[in-house]
């Protein structure tokens, strides 16, 4: 890979896929943090932290993936951010993409599945 | 043969039958693939939170549902949909299938419908935990007698 890709933010409510997402990562050499929703990632975000890579789940309490990835970009964020989900919607994944994701993936998150979205943010 | 030996034999034929019986599927390798020195208990570590997370959504579904007069469907429905997603997240492919099952009894709003899968899925739950601890407990006596887990491709 040509970018050096160190740091990513995972956001999920859900604690097993917390803890799979950080294992993905952490096995890639990617440092990672975990938030639970979507204020959350953008409060992060607020604080001064930034991520090369943001996997955004798309249900989530108080502030969903969609809302998140759009406010991530009114900001200015310019972080790869890939959505994860397990939803299928055809509807809801174009709304999730118009919101401002690079790419998206639909659970479960795999090895392979992650480095589509690495290889996708080093053409970034 | 000797007692590593059939240990080891009883792990693969035990791991085999998992996911012959659809009680896991991919994600379940998947996920020991993951497991490496820094993290050696990994798989044992995510299977537990599951199990945690299973009994909250279930407990949650099971309130909801109690309630005589006006069950709020779009909450049964949530924590199903977080069931899903870390049943399909770990390989709990019964358990996922409860639950893609579940979900139109929520839409419909069907309440005898969501206490029958909210009985299944408890069904599930309870075989699967009770068949990854033997799993678990199998492990731990191979490591014991001085043996190592088999990899099964």
């Amino acid at each position: 890979m040509d970018k050096k890709i160190s740091t990513a933010l995972v956001v999920d409510d859900n604690t097993v896929n917390q803890r799979i997402h950080r294992k993905l990562l952490d096995n890639l050499g990617i440092q990672s943090e975990t938030v639970a929703n979507g204020k959350e990632a953008v409060d992060v975000h607020i604080s001064g932290k930034n991520f090369d890579l943001i996997l955004m789940d798309l249900e989530m309490p108080i502030m969903n993936g969609i809302e998140a990835t759009r406010k991530l970009r009114e900001m200015g964020i310019r972080s790869m951010i890939a959505g994860v989900s397990t939803r299928s919607l055809e509807e809801e994944k174009q709304e999730f993409m118009k919101a401002g994701l690079d790419d998206f993936q639909e659970k479960p998150l795999t090895v392979a599945k992650l480095v589509s979205i690495l290889h996708k943010l080093n053409r970034k | 043969m000797d007692v590593v030996s059939q240990l080891q034999r009883q792990f693969v034929d035990y791991t085999t039958s998992l996911y012959r019986e659809g009680f896991v599927d991919d994600q379940y390798t998947q996920l020991q693939k993951l497991q490496d020195e820094s993290s050696p208990d990994f798989v044992v570590e995510v299977v537990t939170l599951f199990f945690e997370d299973c009994e909250k959504l279930i407990n949650n579904m099971a309130r909801a549902l109690e309630q005589q007069q006006g069950v709020d469907f779009k909450q049964v429905d949530a924590s199903v949909h977080q069931l899903k997603g870390s049943s399909s997240s770990i390989g709990a492919m019964r358990v996922k299938n409860v639950c893609v099952a579940f979900r139109p009894c929520c839409e419909a709003q069907n309440r005898e419908g969501c206490l029958r899968c909210l009985q299944q899925v408890t069904h599930e739950y309870s075989v699967l935990k009770n068949k990854l601890q033997t799993l678990f407990r199998l492990e731990q006596q191979i490591v014991a007698a001085g043996g190592s887990i088999p990899v099964i491709e």
